[in-house]
């Protein structure tokens, strides 16, 4: 059976391949798989829940919209999400709860979502897509 | 992926891939190379890259390579772009996410045997006093009022706020401060990330550097710069931090309907652009002066910490702990230059990604005391290598408009390179060389190990015999911070 993700080889930054049986499942391995880059240690007790809601142009730019949210927080608020439920989502459109948590320790830094090839395919399989990290 | 066989050889060093190799190319491609550079950057998709930037609208010929070229996303590390006003475009991403990073250099007249003892101290010293690593905010703390400030005046917010002298500034690309910055361009998120960051470094291949003059090969240059042999020099690598690469994110994200609205075609996503002329493409080159600016104003302040610890350390105990600013250049930015095209004066704008602007010598715009022999290029090597200062010259102006390479240029992925090196091992081989190591993360360090990147000095070597830069000193590292 084909990983959820994985990372592929690139010169400068991060790359991953993601797939996912059907687009919900793509668009949280991806979130999954970015996530297991940053090498984040939450600190344990309390979880903060929150509701966001995108819109995009296409899916393309709604799973760039989507893992930018995830980063978001890391940075400004020192909060880290550790667990998430996409509750809806079609073409452009993404509802989903995510629960953080306050960073214990974090080694990685990851500094944008870029659309360097990306491209969601679909196959017999399901989806996938390769996602590059600016770091 | 391109072949060796595509690509046509025209001198030693420079060779080019003409618009017959793929349909949608308006431009070709020159590449400045010798023989194993092209071959070390076959083995990633840095050229394929580059032919996708030549698809670009608007461009002026040819789009240049630099030696240290290497994959980025969409367009290629040390990549240059030159787009006609007013029906070319700009590109967020072939400017880069790191708005405005770049690279200062500080000169002593401190000689390396007389603080040998205090280097540790040194370093220890910059450690604690110019934040670095993952997540780690400044001393600076920004209201947005007061970041808007920084926004539009750049380095000159620095100066008003006691963390820069006035020589600094005129030793600054631009002393400093890009016109037309807009703050009200900028989107909320970028500003949170921006306010508490200003004075750091960051992770990732950012540094600081204490290097000796180890050779000068232009000694009324070094004289100008006040280098000589055997004296310290201080580098700071580093650029607008999470503001610049927020600024991008939006952009190449509103881009995407951009392109749409104006028909653009393109083979990546990511070279999303719009016309310099629209109202798009007018609200970028507005968001990027601000990050432009921010990022010279961090180096500033950084700048000052550095000093700072140069004063701790060095009070009483040597005569002089001075550090003077030998220059400040970007190598990430897009810039409204005039170059002359087939005989004319055109207005173009130059995008560099990984590329320093390098003009030669009568420059206006450079400080009188540079203007005789050109603009000074900072080149850094990778961590426990040479480092290099070098100076634009006319034939750049006719060759890579105004440019040259920025560094040695990745060659190895930090996934390839976490395999194969362990970061405490690097730290005991480089400390065995001289070079005393203060790294946040052994794993960020084993990333960014000198056999990860090219040959610094197989580099400069090409950008001199193709005449688009000349050596003025080399650098030999002794201290390196990293986040």
């Amino acid at each position: 059976m084909q990983s959820a993700y994985e990372e592929i080889e690139h010169t400068a930054d991060w790359a991953l391949r993601v797939r996912g049986q059907n687009l919900t499942d793509l668009f949280r391995n991806a979130a999954l798989g970015m996530l297991s880059l940053l090498d984040i240690e939450p600190v344990p007790g309390i979880t903060e829940s929150r509701l966001i809601e995108l819109t995009a142009i296409d899916t393309e730019t709604l799973l760039v919209s989507w893992l930018e949210e995830l980063l978001y927080p890391i940075e400004v608020e020192d909060v880290v999400v550790v667990d998430f439920q996409i509750e809806a989502l079609k073409e452009s459109h993404l509802k989903a709860t995510i629960e953080l948590k306050k960073i214990a320790s974090i080694k990685k830094e990851i500094k944008a979502v870029t659309f360097n090839e990306l491209n969601i395919r679909t196959g017999d399989t399901g989806f996938e897509t390769i996602i590059v990290f600016d770091v | 992926m391109l072949e060796k066989k595509d690509l046509m050889k025209i001198t030693e060093v420079t060779w080019e891939i003409p618009t017959s190799y793929r349909d949608d190319m308006r431009v070709p491609v020159r590449i400045f190379a010798d023989e194993t550079l092209i071959d070390a950057a076959l083995g990633d998709k840095s050229f394929d890259q580059a032919v996708n930037a030549a698809t670009l609208p608007g461009l002026v010929s040819p789009v240049v390579v630099m030696p240290d070229v290497h994959q980025g996303y969409g367009f290629p590390i040390g990549g240059v772009a030159a787009s006609r006003y007013p029906d070319g475009i700009i590109s967020p991403g072939a400017i880069g996410y790191d708005i405005n990073c770049g690279v200062r250099l500080l000169a002593s007249g401190i000689s390396v045997e007389e603080i040998q003892e205090e280097l540790p101290d040194l370093a220890s010293a910059l450690d604690a006093n110019c934040p670095s690593g993952v997540g780690v905010g400044g001393s600076v703390r920004l209201s947005i009022k007061e970041l808007d400030h920084v926004c539009r005046q750049g380095s000159a917010w620095a100066l008003k706020n006691n963390y820069a002298r006035r020589d600094d500034l005129e030793r600054t690309e631009e002393q400093g401060q890009i016109r037309g910055a807009d703050p009200s361009v900028i989107g909320s998120r970028a500003k949170q990330r921006g306010k508490s960051q200003l004075g750091t470094l960051g992770a990732g291949n950012h540094f600081i550097e204490i290097d000796v003059v180890e050779e000068i090969f232009h000694e009324a240059a070094a004289d100008a710069m006040g280098l000589a042999e055997g004296l310290l020099t201080v580098q700071i690598h580093c650029g607008s931090r999470g503001f610049g690469h927020q600024i991008c994110s939006d952009y190449v994200r509103e881009f995407q309907s951009a392109v749409k609205r104006y028909g653009i075609k393109l083979p990546d996503r990511e070279l999303v652009c719009a016309p310099l002329d629209s109202p798009e493409g007018k609200r970028y080159k507005a968001a990027m002066a601000c990050a432009a600016n921010y990022a010279f104003c961090n180096r500033q302040v950084l700048t000052h910490h550095v000093r700072r610890s140069f004063e701790q350390v060095l009070a009483g105990r040597v005569p002089n702990w001075d550090l003077h600013q030998v220059y400040d250049i970007a190598h990430n930015m897009g810039k409204t230059e005039t170059h002359i095209v087939d005989g004319e004066k055109v207005r173009v704008c130059v995008h560099r990604k990984g590329a320093t602007r390098a003009f030669g010598p009568g420059f206006e715009g450079l400080p009188e005391v540079y203007r005789p022999f050109g603009q000074p290029v900072l080149v850094p090597g990778s961590m426990g290598t040479a480092s290099w200062v070098l100076l634009g010259t006319e034939e750049s102006m006719k060759k890579s408009f105004g440019s040259s390479c920025h560094g040695a240029g990745r060659v190895m992925s930090r996934r390839q390179a976490k395999r194969e090196i362990w970061g405490q091992d690097l730290r005991q081989r480089l400390e065995a060389q001289g070079i005393i190591i203060r790294a946040g993360s052994m794993p960020g360090l084993a990333e960014e190990a000198p056999k990860a990147y090219k040959d610094v000095d197989a580099v400069v070597d090409v950008v001199v015999r193709a005449g688009i830069a000349a050596k003025v000193a080399r650098l030999r590292p002794v201290v390196v911070i990293k986040g």
